[in-house]
């Protein structure tokens, strides 16, 4: 059975960073990535799917799949309605953190992606948006 | 909410992590460790994550502060059965886990906490 290559899914809790996980395992299985790049798009999405319930007080995921020519990839976006980061260079430096995290997270996501795109503004949520392709 | 069983086994305990886990299970997992540690006088834990399909930072601090933990409570911890593919994502995501140490496999594993425990005996 394949998902459907567009989608989302709630981020409230701590389950569901569980089944954000999942679903983008079984995503990138689909389309048949890499062990190594599916460990990657997971991992990336397990920080993301923990900053959007942690610091933006929940939110969503939004999957598709896409295709440049003959190429296909995968796209998550992680959207809260949350305070915002009001100092994205900062958040964006490696061992930064504003919660007890390892400042890992959004920098080292970055790193396990093609495209890497996040829109925040202070008291206007976040959306992050990632791209791998295959 | 799923816990983690941790198994004694002479001075060692050990612990194998077959579950996706949630940030509060590895929480949990952590304080069990602590006063099980506290309790038997184990000199040794081996952390088996062979299952484990992605180690993020939050699993990776995890595995810091258990090894932390334990070291401060006398005994060695080592994480063993790291799935190559976890090994380069935790490296490329910036985590290299400073003082936790770590074996191929439950068998190295085993023989580096024997080793570490029969050099402290010799001194």
């Amino acid at each position: 059975m394949s998902d459907p290559t567009i989608g989302s899914m709630p981020l409230g809790n701590e389950q569901d960073i569980v089944m954000s996980r999942q679903q983008v395992r079984r995503l990138a299985q689909q389309l048949k990535f890499s062990l190594v790049d599916q460990t990657k798009m997971v991992t990336a999405a397990s920080e993301l799917s923990r900053n959007t319930v942690v610091y933006g007080g929940g939110g969503e995921m939004r999957w598709e799949v896409v295709s440049l020519g003959p190429r296909q990839g995968l796209r998550l976006a992680f959207a809260d309605q949350g305070p915002g980061i009001p100092d994205l260079d900062l958040a964006l430096t490696d061992g930064w953190t504003s919660g007890g995290g390892l400042g890992m997270g959004l920098s080292g996501s970055r790193r396990l992606v093609d495209e890497f795109d996040i829109r925040t503004a202070p008291g206007e949520g976040t959306c992050v948006t990632i791209t791998r392709w295959k | 909410m799923d816990r983690i069983p941790i198994l004694q086994l002479g001075r060692f305990l050990l612990v194998t992590i077959q579950v996706d886990l949630q940030d509060q299970t590895a929480l949990t997992l952590q304080e069990d460790l602590a006063s099980r540690i506290e309790r038997t006088g184990a000199r040794g834990v081996l952390i088996d994550i062979s299952a484990l399909e992605i180690v993020d930072s939050f699993i990776g601090r995890m595995l810091a502060s258990i090894s932390g933990i334990a070291r401060v409570l006398d005994a060695t911890t080592v994480v063993v059965g790291m799935q190559p593919a976890v090994a380069i994502t935790l490296v490329e995501l910036g985590l290299s886990l400073p003082g936790v140490r770590t074996a191929l496999n439950m068998e190295h594993g085993m023989k580096l906490l024997e080793n570490a425990l029969a050099e402290e005996l010799d001194q």
